[in-house]
């Protein structure tokens, strides 16, 4: 099987996907575009504990017992390890549909609503679903082209749509989302251990020593907040509620619903937030997309080549779909080679080097008022 | 081998006439499953029964890989204790029921799709979203019936 081949580059697909993420270590590490609050939490944490490494802890050690550092270190890490956890994983990004399964919906949408009386505005894209004996409605997002799975949110700083979103936290530099909440709440928890920690060792150093107690009533701050969010995220647990459920009061108030998703039992909801499954990133970022490459002087060759499952076409204008009206032009000569974008190397651990795409169009959405009403409550800040 | 050089010939000389989603059913929360809706637009190629155990065993699978029991709850809290760094060693148990979904659906494509003209795209490359079927035109004949 000669290499036949000729396209060089090679580009993975977090290079291609839609929006306002920010990539690093070629695809590994997955932010928010604004990190400079998030660069302010690693400082404080950071310098906070050098702090207290350095001046309070030889005399602490000394003078009360060596164990103080060595849990205050130990303390240190995990709270680091759990921060860049939080901010470098993906946390249950959806991807877009592609144009085959948009226009799928959108049929499937228009067969819904019928005929709309010209002039009229159609009725909102909403589908009802019945969950553990709730109606449960399912909005559209019309920036993903998806209906939105239960408990997923559109996050407008980052332009995804996210699964269990929780909030968008500009101190994580990321969204909390299905993945990462764990991490997040183990985050604060731990922090909150650590605050505590280095605050009652710096009350006793103050007492000890009579030194100056400026540090102390940083401390002391930093404490009610940390100590407060980690107090509002154990009541949200043992509730299996989101943030963003919680603000919008969707399962709070007389007319409203219950929440389907509880199980009714504080530990059973403590369980499968925090020891579920760890869910897989369904955002294959470090897959291989090709170039396509011209001209391949054995179509047959370069169709066994492709290995596994689909996707072979070296002749793309044998391919015939369905071309939905409003595509872009590249789109129509091989809609189908964008829609089957096969990833081998998502179950193997190693990339393919045959695999061609298009980057899918990037088409700009109107936004509706429901839309808006999402996008105003995402950009809300909240811990 | 004879059946992969065959779903081979079929993509590469197999036009595309349609393409069909299966949705996700959310009846149970937000756990993985599809509905097991048979689509009338394969109502020519394959049997109801045939889809609906192709589609109640990738339900199964799913669940297998989700389920809320001493298996999940002891490697979450044994990667708790390892600050989750030993994520970076070995596999989770959803990856590796992702890995036996992936070769369940190699499988029904060898044996039971392909014969007939029709394709089964991994619902982990649509975001765990949608089964898409590929419905390739039957040029073919006398092809699997």
């Amino acid at each position: 099987m000669s290499a036949v081949m000729v396209a060089k580059k090679v580009t993975r697909k977090w290079e291609k996907l839609p929006g306002k993420n920010t990539f690093c270590c070629d695809g590994r590490v997955m932010m928010a575009r604004q990190k400079g609050v998030f660069y302010l939490t690693l400082f404080l944490i950071v310098g906070t504990c050098a702090l207290f490494f350095a001046f309070e802890c030889p005399y602490l050690a000394i003078n009360l017992s060596p164990a103080i550092p060595v849990v205050a270190v130990v303390l240190f890490l995990f709270v680091v390890a759990m921060l860049l956890r939080t901010s470098f994983s993906d946390p249950g990004v959806l991807p877009r549909a592609l144009p085959e399964e948009a226009t799928f919906i959108e049929m499937e949408i228009e067969a819904a609503n019928g005929n709309v009386p010209a002039g009229q505005r159609p009725p909102p894209r909403i589908r009802n679903v019945q969950i553990n004996s709730q109606i449960v409605k399912l909005k559209y997002c019309y920036t993903c082209k998806i209906f939105r799975p239960p408990r997923a949110s559109h996050c407008s700083i980052c332009d995804n749509c996210v699964e269990r979103f929780d909030h968008h936290c500009p101190w994580v530099g990321n969204c909390v989302g299905k993945r990462n909440y764990r991490y997040f709440y183990l985050f604060t928890l731990s922090l909150s251990l650590l605050t505590i920690f280095i605050f009652s060792f710096a009350i006793v150093h103050v007492v000890m020593r009579s030194v100056d107690s400026g540090f102390v009533v940083v401390c002391f701050f930093t404490l009610w907040s940390v100590v407060g969010l980690t107090g509002f995220h154990t009541y949200l647990i043992s509730l299996n509620q989101t943030t963003n459920e919680d603000i919008k009061g969707s399962w709070s108030g007389k007319n409203r619903i219950q929440n389907p998703y509880s199980h009714r039992n504080i530990m059973k909801n403590c369980c499968e937030v925090l020891c579920g499954p760890a869910y897989p990133s369904v955002l294959d970022r470090r897959g291989l997309m090709l170039e396509r490459s011209l001209h391949p002087a054995n179509p047959t060759a370069a169709a066994a080549q492709v290995g596994k499952n689909n996707n072979a076409e070296p002749q793309p204008t044998e391919r015939k779909a369905p071309c939905p009206p409003d595509e872009h032009a590249p789109d129509d000569a091989n809609p189908n080679v964008t829609a089957s974008t096969e990833d081998v190397s998502y179950n193997e651990k190693s990339p393919s080097p045959n695999q061609e795409t298009l980057p899918p169009p990037q088409d700009p959405s109107p936004s509706l008022p429901e839309d808006n009403t999402d996008a105003a409550l995402d950009k809300e800040k909240v811990h | 081998m004879a059946e992969t050089h065959s779903l081979q010939d079929l993509r590469q000389q197999a036009a595309i006439a349609a393409k069909v989603f299966i949705q996700r059913d959310y009846t149970n929360g937000t756990v993985c499953q599809f509905q097991t809706k048979f689509p009338s637009e394969l109502e020519t190629r394959i049997d109801k029964q045939q889809f609906e155990e192709t589609v109640r065993t990738l339900n199964n699978l799913y669940a297998e890989a989700e389920k809320l029991g001493g298996q999940s709850y002891l490697e979450g809290c044994l990667a708790c204790l390892t600050a989750y760094t030993i994520f970076l060693c070995i596999e989770t148990h959803y990856e590796k029921v992702l890995k036996k979904i992936a070769k369940y659906i190699q499988e029904q494509n060898d044996k039971i799709y392909a014969p007939r003209g029709l394709l089964l795209t991994d619902p982990i490359e649509r975001g765990l979203r949608v089964v898409e079927i590929t419905i390739f035109e039957d040029r073919s004949t006398g092809s699997g019936r």
